[in-house]
């Protein structure tokens, strides 16, 4: 079976994001006072063939741990 | 007579001090303008120099381009100013909307930093009326968001217009058509990626770049 | 806690009872072995640091030297564990504290130099595909680092060394090396003077970011810090950086600041003590005032939180509102969080509450070791293996394999990641032997390098050392500048080990030496102990970071053969001295043999003769003579400049000793014919002629320039798996 999948990966909470904090600071000039904690990550969009919904979430768990996220300063959620 | 020269700083603007050397050392009188300020009266011409503004967050240009300054350099070049966008300079003006089209990644997904041959394919600009078309310059390049993008329709729209200034003799970075610089449907707003500020004095960098601000400071601006 | 028994008792001594948490946490950092060199002061302090130059030595941010009229600032600093956790950042924010440490003396930083080692990359089959593979990785991730960040800064790159060896797949060595520039009168110590004085916090909110950093990461060895590490990786944010040099400059510029201390190892409280230590003040810090990233903030966490671009600046309180206009101007976070005192104590407050209470100077002031030292037994054990009895079948083969070992290949496919002509003062770019700057306001150029040779020191580290000095000596002089002092980052193994301690001290005691003969003065330094992984030590790497002033009007040659018919030069004589060599390495898989004689004051002689040469304008070219021995010098000379040469082979040698021996003292030059009597009295051999599209080295190779030209440029970035360009 095929399943698409997009991934969000963020920043994880403790780790600074220095890009999400500049366009925070940015907002006010262009006229959006009320926004705040911005946080910047990507979506990444694939499909995976698997069995089953269990497994494809395991491939995807290990493509993340080992590739498409890095564990060391961010966090992934992946939808399916 | 001098001419008098705005070069303006964002905060992350890197290219700023650059410009101004290369200015003086071709006799012109470049002040730096902060972006806060909006008041471009008495200026014959406008660089936008590169760098990182806002640390290229976001996307490169992206919150440079709503500064206070680029509500008067749109006045500037509404009224044929010339303006001329260095590397993020060119994204600046892009997202201002000054110019059309957007820099995309690098092909290769590196930053490069070396010197590139580009092409004069005009000399119809006030950036290029003292070279000769075909010429060749030696001019660096120093990016990682080099990568000319637009639509089919504007780019037939840019090759119809001879608004293609500079092409890349071996495309570095995957750039549209091998576009390295374009202009306004005014002619007088010029973006390039390569930076001709560094191709000025002769001990740091040959002086193929010259030509750019020389033809800018001379006849008469507009 | 990395604190011992002894340590905890003295620590009740000086406060008279039990520390706090906050307060443990605080003497904790403090004296780690990275923050208070308790291991290595006692024999940094025997190292030469006066000179004609020097104006700010040892001891401060950064060394300071006279240069016509202006000072230049220099320091050379080491982040190897954050760059092995994640490359990328680590090598970003490593950046980011030796540019804060150039500007808290008052100077703009205007280049960066970036020497860098790792374990060998997957092309060599050197180690376990996987182990290789994570090599190519941390190359890819660091050299990415190094570029997104010090790019932004607008700071050029301008030098540096990427080198390879097994032992560093464990363990890679990423320094950095700043250099700025500043008035003479600009020029200050980052003290907090006068009680009274408003203390300002500058830059990025503070967050958990490396708490214990210094103390665990680079203060133990590897496999101890890694697993629960991870989550103090601190993200690198250049933007903010950027801001902090402009509005720290615009802030000294304008005489609003009494002390400006960057925050780096140890954060805030390093910043907070050392600034009082050193004017014999105190200061009460009120943590509320702290801005900061993440809720429930305990005080040792506000307190030592490495939480990069954050910078300290004390200032007048009726200059508080002028220096707080200039932060906004930068839209910089900045916010008073206390006040000089004179009582000398460290007082912390949080919610009214005191949380430390500590004499100022007594943090700085941490325990001294004499630690025992033993020379290690398998040194002689490998310093009398052979290396010269098997010389290689192809001569021209040998020599294509050499030109493409990633050590000697040429590294264009790093440098043209990195911005290295911003500024608009690289009169000499990188991939020669060293940069070339101009300086703002002055009428003499920089030269700069950096220099190691750790199979060197790794055979025998007093003689090793030497080497690494007379090594960038030689670098400088071969673009004609004088060399006239040095910074160093010291990279070693873990200082408890006898035999690391004993290579250690062997090598200081080295480089103080070669120092004193040279003229080169040492500014200042960074120790960076505990490389090793598993029961492995790095081999010792002591990284110099040499200047040289370039007289005004002395032009540098380039190191390529540049002109048809010039003779060409050997200055120096060729032993049979392959022990430690290029060669040994790649061709014979072996770190093992005698290393190369060194005589200090032949150094000197000739490169008196190369520098007067160079300023005479009698040298068409100019190269040193060093990894991989007059063969690889040959066909980077050929390289550089697209042209052949024609060379007769010295006889007092087996040709592989002749070619690939590391003598030292030697350089490569080419001239005019009728110009070689105004060489002057120097050993010299002609080797024969700059000529054709070939190297020919008659009897023993030849090679076209364009296949040497495709193995040399190319190599590397095939073996960092791409196709070349």
């Amino acid at each position: 079976m095929k399943f698409h999948a997009s991934i969000d990966v963020m920043p994880r909470t403790e780790i600074s994001d220095p890009q999400g904090q500049t366009i925070e600071r940015a907002l006010p000039g262009i006229g959006f006072e009320s926004v705040e904690e911005v946080r910047v990550g990507k979506r990444i969009t694939l499909t995976v063939t698997a069995e089953d919904e269990q497994e494809a979430r395991n491939i995807l768990n290990g493509a993340c741990e080992r590739f498409l996220a890095n564990p060391v300063i961010e966090d992934y959620e992946i939808h399916l | 007579m001098t001419k008098r020269v705005a070069v303006i700083v964002f905060p992350g603007s890197n290219c700023e001090q650059d410009a101004v050397l290369a200015l003086r050392y071709l006799g012109a009188d470049p002040h730096y303008v902060f972006h806060r300020d909006t008041n471009l009266a008495g200026f014959d011409a406008v660089v936008v120099p590169g760098g990182f503004s806002y640390g290229d967050y976001l996307r490169t240009g992206a919150i440079a381009a709503f500064s206070p300054v680029m509500e008067s350099i749109r006045d500037f070049a509404v009224t044929g100013g010339p303006v001329v966008g260095i590397c993020n300079g060119f994204q600046i003006l892009c997202e201002a909307g000054l110019l059309p089209g957007a820099l995309r990644r690098n092909a290769g997904l590196k930053f490069r930093c070396l010197p590139v041959d580009i092409r004069v394919e005009t000399n119809e600009t006030p950036f290029t009326r003292m070279s000769v078309q075909g010429d060749v310059l030696e001019v660096p390049i120093n990016h990682f968001e080099g990568n000319y993008y637009c639509d089919k329709g504007t780019l037939q729209q840019l090759e119809d217009e001879d608004r293609i200034v500079f092409r890349y003799v071996n495309n570095p970075n995957g750039a549209l058509a091998d576009i390295a610089g374009i202009v306004s449907a005014g002619r007088n707003v010029l973006g390039m990626m390569p930076h001709p500020e560094r191709a000025v004095d002769p001990a740091v960098g040959g002086t193929d770049g010259q030509v750019i601000f020389s033809s800018m400071l001379a006849g008469s601006l507009a | 806690m990395t604190l011992t028994a002894d340590e905890f008792e003295r620590i009740k001594v000086i406060l008279g009872r039990e520390p706090n948490e906050a307060e443990l946490a605080m003497y904790s950092v403090m004296w780690s072995e990275h923050c208070s060199y308790k291991s290595s002061r006692i024999h940094l302090k025997n190292l030469p640091s006066h000179g004609p130059h020097v104006l700010v030595g040892p001891g401060e941010g950064a060394g300071v030297i006279r240069v016509d009229d202006i000072a230049v600032a220099i320091r050379l600093e080491s982040h190897n564990h954050p760059s092995f956790v994640e490359p990328v950042q680590g090598a970003a924010t490593g950046i980011g504290g030796v540019v804060r440490d150039v500007l808290s003396m008052g100077a703009r930083p205007i280049a960066l130099l970036d020497p860098l080692r790792f374990g060998p990359l997957p092309t060599e089959g050197r180690v376990e595909p996987e182990v290789a593979e994570r090599n190519r990785f941390l190359v890819e991730g660091v050299v990415s680092g190094i570029s997104s960040y010090g790019n932004c800064l607008g700071i050029p790159t301008v030098g540096g060394e990427v080198t390879f060896e097994d032992c560093y797949s464990g363990n890679p060595l990423v320094n950095v090396m700043c250099i700025g520039v500043a008035s003479i009168d600009a020029i200050r110590s980052a003290t907090a003077e006068g009680p009274g004085n408003k203390v300002l916090l500058l830059g990025s909110k503070t967050g958990r970011d490396g708490i214990g950093g210094v103390s665990v990461l680079a203060s133990a060895t590897f496999d101890e810090a890694a697993a629960d590490k991870r989550p103090s990786v601190q993200v690198g944010d250049p933007f903010t950086e950027k801001l902090l040099i402009e509005a720290c400059l615009e802030m000294m510029q304008a005489g609003l600041a009494v002390g400006v201390q960057d925050l780096g190892g140890a954060g805030l409280c390093c910043a907070t003590s050392e600034t009082a230590a050193k004017a014999s003040t105190g200061m009460n810090i009120d943590l509320d005032q702290v801005p900061r990233r993440e809720p429930n903030m305990q005080p040792f966490e506000l307190l030592t939180s490495e939480s990069q671009e954050r910078m300290l600046v004390i200032v007048a309180p009726a200059n508080v509102g002028a220096a707080l206009a200039i932060c906004e101007k930068w839209e910089l976070n900045a916010s008073v969080i206390g006040e000089v005192t004179d009582t000398g104590q460290l007082v912390v407050t949080q919610n009214g509450m005191v949380v430390a209470d500590v004499p100022a100077a007594s943090l700085g002031d941490g325990p001294l070791y004499d630690r025992p030292a033993t020379k290690p037994a398998w040194i002689d054990v490998l310093q009398d293996e052979d290396v010269t009895s098997h010389p290689p079948t192809e001569m021209g083969k040998a020599l294509l394999e050499l030109i493409s070992s990633p050590n000697i290949a040429s590294k264009h496919w790093v440098w043209e990641q990195y911005d290295h002509q911003v500024m608009l003062g690289t009169v000499v770019k990188p991939g020669v032997d060293a940069a070339v700057l101009r300086l703002p306001g002055a009428k003499s150029r920089l030269a700069v390098t950096t220099d190691a040779n750790a199979r060197f020191c790794f055979l025998d580290p007093y003689l090793g050392a030497k080497h690494c000095v007379a090594e960038a000596y030689r670098n400088i002089s071969a673009l004609g500048a004088t060399p006239v002092a040095i910074t160093n980052c010291l990279n070693f193994g873990s200082p408890e080990r006898e035999e690391v301690m004993w290579q250690f001290i062997e090598a200081v005691k080295a480089i103080g030496e070669a120092c004193l003969v040279l003229g080169t003065p040492v500014t200042g330094g960074n120790v960076s102990f505990y490389n090793e992984t598993g029961t492995t030590a790095i081999y010792p790497t002591p990284v110099i970071g040499m200047v040289g002033v370039l007289a005004e009007g002395i032009e540098p040659r380039p190191m390529g053969f540049m002109n048809e018919g010039d003779v060409v030069v050997c200055i120096g004589h060729t032993e049979a001295e392959l022990g430690g060599s290029e060669y040994a390495r790649t061709l014979l898989g072996k770190v093992a043999g005698r290393i190369p004689a060194l005589d200090l004051g032949l150094e000197v002689a000739r490169a008196d003769v190369v520098r007067a040469a160079i300023a005479k304008g009698i040298l068409s070219s100019c190269h040193d003579i060093s990894e991989g021995g007059l063969a690889v010098a040959l066909v980077e000379a050929c390289v550089f400049a697209g042209k052949g040469a024609t060379i007769h082979p010295e006889n007092h040698l087996a040709a592989h000793e002749w070619l690939f021996s590391e003598t030292a003292s030697r350089y490569l030059v080419s001239l005019k014919e009728k110009d070689l009597d105004a060489l002057g009295e120097v050993e010299m051999t002609v080797l024969g002629k700059v000529e054709g599209d070939t190297l020919v080295i008659e009897g023993i190779l030849e090679v076209t320039v364009d296949e040497l030209a495709g193995c040399y440029r190319d190599a590397f970035a095939k073996a960092m798996g791409y196709h070349a360009r």
